[in-house]
């Protein structure tokens, strides 16, 4: 105990401190990458697996079939897997990359289902209205479909992001300087265990907490529908 | 790409495997079950808890839930030590683990408890039942059913993501197997490529369990897929 | 030759048969009145030509040109001269009054936008709505809301105005707002399909009444006819239970 507090002064100090900054800085980077990424991919998958026809039935068991698989293998497993794979194809890679990849496959088999839901709850006779005069897939579910289900979606997606920052912390496995990696790089160094994970958690903490909030606000401010925010600006002005 | 796949040495090894599967398993039922009983204690105390020991829940829940578990496993085994706690790795996990589902569990409780409505309490009143029949037949089977499906579906994270943290500090889990195989003769991608395959079929087996022992004993349905 | 005519077309909705064969044709500038019980295919009828609803047998000939549903080409000159109005309006809930009547013109038939707004002003001043092209769907009544679909079908200049049990979903004061427009439709000499319940409508502007029963045409002929001597009992039946009332 008396160890932790005669480290405390020279643990926060201002080189240790903006290491911790540059990592935490990272690992947001990395989380936004590779949801930003997969979030559009997984529209990609999405649609895919609404292609109609008889012929497409074997890309549509494949959809499904990500989807299915990457729900249910253990995020450090698709990291090595990733990390094993990308090596021996462009062995030049960066662990960042990797890492986003890695990221970035995870995110697309989540929020897949997300968006799915999502385009799910418009209902069906608006597709209809747009195909009978013509509309074509795409250009229904980008002018139609999704500017209605975007309330549906979004506060879920952002939700899983956010809580994919804390499940980055695995990839501190194959040597990615993000903030559990530096922790234990402080660890090793002989800094306390409890000074340093106590401190890394917070640094978690301070990064979840706040966004996970705002995803809160945003869930409640999307599901206001328009007429009712409409006279909710009218009544205020 | 020109690499060479070589799949032999893992067949020789799948025993070890399969042993880690074991301990997967394990790490995930017992760190569910631990869970639970966190979670029952802490959802009735945020129902009908004063306000103190509701502020201490609600402290738990959400720094648990804002951190990352393998944070909060690398705090028991690198930091506790200082103080003199000494547990083994595998404690270290399962504890871990036990904390962190104990968190997520409370919340999907909760949402149940707050889901009996008064007005079957007082049907069950004046229906005559004493309060703990009123426990035991009518607001049991009823969190029960109202919870079932995220429950089945928790167990399925801890039982993927939750375990699998452990082959970080050196747990023979399933991950952890891999790791340690892969390390003795590089042939990385075939031993996880099959350690993928394996963590499918295990949690597909654990969600047709789930899903059968949810019609059988709380009448509902739970989708597979 | 007809405008349009349907030859023994067939239907299905998963194993249930819902049109078993149903024949009619409607000549150029003709107002054509499906009737029938609910439930006995006159939506589907409609669903089928503009091809939300496959078509299993017989088939749809425009100008005597079959339609091939199969083939998207055919089913997009098809679409290109029909347009639907829903019984339950459809409008994109996302967009604001006027970007619904001009969104398929601009978008699809690739008008310039100024001509659009301008057709869309035109229109949406005849159905009594010029001034609410900036208000969203859910801010209207069901009335409003039905006279923006009529608007936005005719935005597309189609051909053949099919128009399904337009008035059922609207209060009884908000019917002749509705039907005043059809009129109107009607004297400028659109074609049109239309499903109505509304007896004394259709006799004031039908050129032909089509009675379905079962999916199935039972009996076809002029308004007066058919209402007032119909030649099968169903229909008797029918239109004396109706138009009792
Ligand atoms: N989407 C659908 N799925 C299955 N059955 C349907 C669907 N739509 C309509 N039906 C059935 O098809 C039959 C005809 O319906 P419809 O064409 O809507 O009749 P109408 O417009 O004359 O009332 C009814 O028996 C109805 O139940
Ligand atoms: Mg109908």
């Amino acid at each position: 105990m008396e160890r932790i507090l005669e480290q405390i002064p020279r643990f926060f100090t201002a080189d240790n401190m903006a290491l911790l900054l540059q990592s935490a800085g990272l690992t947001l980077a990395m989380t936004v990458a590779g949801c930003v990424i997969g979030f559009g991919l997984a529209f990609v998958l999405v649609y895919l697996r609404q292609t109609p026809g008889r012929w497409a039935l074997p890309l549509r068991v494949i959809c499904v079939a990500y989807v299915e698989v990457f729900r249910r293998i253990p995020f450090i497993v698709v990291i090595y897997l990733v990390l094993f794979f990308i090596q021996t194809v462009a062995s030049n890679a960066s662990l960042f990359t990797i890492a986003v990849i890695s990221i970035c496959i995870y995110a697309i088999a989540y929020t897949a289902e997300i968006i799915r839901g999502g385009l799910e709850s418009v209902p069906l006779t608006q597709m209809e209205a747009a195909r009978a005069m013509n509309f074509g897939r795409l250009r229904t579910l980008v002018t139609i479909t999704l500017p209605q289900a975007w309330p549906v979606i979004l506060p879920p997606a952002i939700a899983f992001a956010v809580s994919f920052i804390k499940d980055t912390a695995l990839v501190s496995q194959i040597g990615v300087f993000e903030l559990t990696f530096r922790g234990k790089e402080l660890n090793n160094q002989g800094y306390s265990g409890i000074l340093v994970f106590g401190t890394i958690a917070m640094c978690y903490f301070l990064m979840s907490f706040p966004l996970s909030m705002l995803g809160q606000y945003l869930e409640k401010r999307l599901a206001t529908p328009r007429s009712e925010q409409s006279a909710r600006k009218i009544r205020r002005t | 790409m020109n690499y060479n796949f070589q799949y032999g040495v893992v067949w020789d090894n799948f025993g070890a495997l399969m042993e880690g599967a074991w301990l997967t398993f394990q790490l995930g039922v017992f760190a569910f079950a631990g869970g639970i009983l966190i979670g029952l204690l802490c959802a009735s105390i945020k129902t009908y808890g004063p306000w103190p020991l509701r502020l201490l829940v609600d402290t738990y829940v959400v720094f648990i839930t804002n951190t990352p578990a393998l944070i909060q496993i690398y705090f028991l085994y690198f930091g506790l030590p200082e103080l003199g706690v000494r547990w083994s790795n595998e404690a270290c996990v399962l504890i871990g683990l036990v904390l962190n589902a104990g968190a997520y569990l409370t919340m999907i409780l909760r949402a149940g408890f707050l889901s009996v409505r008064k007005n079957e309490l007082e049907a069950g009143l004046t229906l005559g039942f004493s309060v703990v029949q009123q426990i035991r037949y009518i607001i049991v089977p009823h969190i029960a059913k109202a919870v079932y499906p995220a429950l089945a579906n928790f167990f399925i994270v801890v039982l993927v993501m939750g375990t699998s943290v452990g082959a970080l500090i050196g747990v023979d889990e399933l991950t952890g197997q891999a790791i340690n195989l892969s390390s003795i003769n590089y042939r990385w991608l075939e031993y996880f490529s099959v350690v993928a395959v394996i963590y499918v079929v295990l949690t597909f087996v654990a969600s047709v369990g789930l899903a059968l022992l949810g019609r059988w004993a709380f009448r509902v349905r739970v989708r597979i897929f | 030759m007809p405008h349009l005519a349907v030859n023994n077309l067939r239907a299905k909705y998963g194993a249930l048969e819902v049109l078993k064969g149903v024949s009619f044709s409607i000549e150029k500038g003709q107002v054509v009145a499906l009737v029938g019980p609910s439930g006995s295919g006159k939506s589907t009828v409609l669903r089928t030509l503009v091809g939300l609803t496959p078509v299993t047998g017989g088939n749809v000939t425009i100008h005597d040109d079959k339609i091939d549903y199969a083939s998207s080409g055919s089913l997009r000159r098809a679409r290109d001269q029909m347009a639907i109005v829903f019984q339950q309006y459809n409008l994109f809930q996302n967009m604001r009054i006027i970007d619904n009547v001009t969104v398929a013109p601009v978008k699809i038939k690739k008008r310039p936008k100024d001509e659009a707004r301008a057709d869309a002003e035109r229109l949406l001043a005849m159905v009594g709505l010029a001034d609410k092209l900036n208000a969203f769907p859910d801010q209207l009544s069901g009335g409003q809301q039905q006279r923006v679909a009529i608007a936005r079908a005719l935005a597309l200049h189609p051909e053949i105005l099919l128009l399904d049990e337009v008035t059922s979903a609207l209060d009884p004061e908000l019917v002749n707002e509705v039907l005043d427009s059809i009129r109107q439709l009607a004297k400028d000499g659109m074609t049109m399909i239309l499903v109505s319940h509304e007896m004394a409508f259709v006799r004031e502007v039908a050129d032909k009444v089509v009675f379905m029963d079962g999916g199935s045409v039972v009996e076809e002929g002029l308004p007066e006819v058919l209402f007032d001597a119909p030649k099968t009992d169903r229909a008797r039946e029918f239109f004396g239970k109706i138009l009792r009332h």
